[in-house]
């Protein structure tokens, strides 16, 4: 090596590192601001109560009605999701292998729908929810959200199935099964551990994501007990 | 078609978009003898094993034209059930590729393809295709065991037990023994020297000495043309084409 090619080498080095600790550094403070500031005022109560008389206000109660909510919300919409998503991307990956056009055209399209902001769907979810004069309910809010995951779950999904070896598929084919005993048979068991990735990452999009379920939804301070009838009732609408 | 013919190929063409890969080709292959295609590598080989089962309808840019005839049905025809064409033939590939599934499975499944439901006879076959592989002493501990766990050579002769379970009466072999150590290889070609009484078999290799060890007819593929075809002894002992000659020669692959 010569002077100057060590000169560089140590130079593009000590860029890596100061980039990496910029991160861990950054990672460390928001982390230690989360629990310098939320600790003492996190409490069992919290976490189990509902609001009592505008909690918002700084009165007591707790979150349960939100926690309880998200859960239900995302929890719904990522079934929803991987019960339509998982169909598709094995359509795309087993039925249509001959027709690679289409199957270009297709991925660019649901990579499109991934970029669309999440308020977007929001708003969709609410012109819908006015169209057909329904109000703010769980099962709208479960609905719109299952909308604004379904490209990721099913992409997500689409590029594991994508990597089984095509000699696996050829092996398969030659014991004389037919596409959809490969599909559900060879393909989902090879990539079991992708989909429940696929799965992980829609669900941790649907629960973090307000904007989609701020008009859709609805808001309440308190819990229901509920038939899946009242679902669709506006159990959640607003007092 | 002569009754000792298995598989009777007539002016197969092959295009993969504007390339030809396979050139008129005419081939017979007897039935219980060991055919083995020779050739180096890119002549088409591999293409021609798939076209026998029909593995070429996965790739739409492989143009297939031209007549194989096996037991005198045209297996290129539109209306033959490739389902049931596929389980007249076992695979072994260059690779093995075990199923994703326990090694009983994956024998277990393609007895299943061919209509075995029943549990105790799935037993019973699943022991006898793996002794038939020369692989269920090795394995009949571990049989609940994923097939990727097994060694290369291993998996290879699991993956030929799986081709056999499906009750095939053709094997088609693809360099089966390219990536195995020597070992492993010399058990499968045992296996196959065994197999033949049942079983018509086409290897493809550009293994010289192996071809010479265990074929009966020999097919000499050069850049998509069949050069020469004839018995083991006629080929390797007096090649009539010059280019068969150098091939043989060592001069070049």
């Amino acid at each position: 090596m010569t002077r100057a090619q060590k000169v560089e080498e140590k130079f593009f080095k000590l860029l890596m590192i100061l980039a990496t600790y910029f991160i861990l550094a950054i990672l460390a403070i928001i982390i230690y601001s989360i629990f310098e500031k939320g600790l003492k005022s996190i409490s069992w109560e919290m976490l189990t109560q509902v609001p009592q008389g505008g909690y918002y206000y700084g009165k007591g109660g707790g979150i349960l009605n939100a926690i309880l909510g998200s859960l239900a919300l995302a929890s719904g919409a990522t079934l929803l999701a991987f019960l339509i998503g998982l169909p598709v991307a094995l359509y795309l990956n087993v039925f249509l292998i001959r027709h690679k056009r289409m199957i270009s055209i297709i991925r660019f399209l649901l990579d499109l729908v991934w970029g669309i902001p999440s308020i977007v769907y929001g708003a969709f979810g609410f012109s819908l929810l006015i169209f057909f004069g329904l109000q703010t309910s769980l099962l709208a809010g479960i609905l719109t959200v299952t909308l604004f995951i379904l490209p990721i779950m099913i992409r997500s999904m689409d590029e594991i199935l994508s990597t089984v070896p095509v000699g696996l598929q050829e092996a398969a084919y030659s014991l004389g099964s037919n596409k959809s005993e490969i599909a559900f048979k060879i393909f989902t068991r090879q990539s079991f551990s992708g989909i429940i990735t696929a799965v992980l990452l829609s669900f941790g999009r649907g629960i973090g994501d307000a904007a989609a379920v701020l008009f859709t939804a609805g808001y309440t301070d308190h819990l229901q007990v509920c038939s899946p009838g009242d679902l669709a009732n506006g159990i959640t609408r607003q007092k | 078609m002569d009754h000792n013919t298995k598989i009777e190929i007539r002016d197969l063409n092959v295009f993969a978009g504007k390339t030809q890969i396979l050139r008129n080709v005419n081939i017979d292959i007897p039935k219980n003898k060991i055919t083995v295609i020779l050739g180096p590598s890119g002549c088409g080989k591999t293409t021609l094993l798939k076209c026998l089962n029909r593995l070429t309808d996965l790739y739409p840019e492989l143009k297939v034209s031209g007549r194989i005839m096996i037991d005198d049905n045209n297996i290129l025809a539109a209306k033959e059930d490739i389902y049931k064409l596929r389980q007249q033939m076992g695979l072994l590939s260059q690779r093995p590729y075990p199923l994703p599934m326990t090694i009983y499975n994956n024998i277990a499944y393609a007895l299943k393809l061919r209509g075995i439901r029943n549990r105790r006879e799935t037993h019973k076959l699943v022991m006898h295709y793996l002794q038939q592989a020369n692989l269920w002493d090795e394995i009949r501990t571990r049989l609940r065991e994923p097939a990727s766990r097994l060694s290369i050579g291993q998996q290879q002769r699991l993956c030929l037990a799986r081709g056999l379970a499906v009750n095939p009466e053709i094997i088609l072999a693809d360099e089966p023994t390219s990536a195995l150590d020597p070992i492993s290889s010399q058990f499968i070609e045992e296996t196959f020297v065994k197999l033949k009484n049942d079983y018509t078999i086409v290897l493809v290799t550009h293994v010289l000495r192996q071809a010479k060890r265990i074929a009966d007819n020999v097919v000499f593929m050069y850049l998509g043309d069949v050069i020469e075809q004839g018995s083991v002894e006629e080929v390797f002992g007096n090649p009539k084409m010059e280019k068969t000659k150098l091939y043989l020669g060592g001069t070049f692959n």
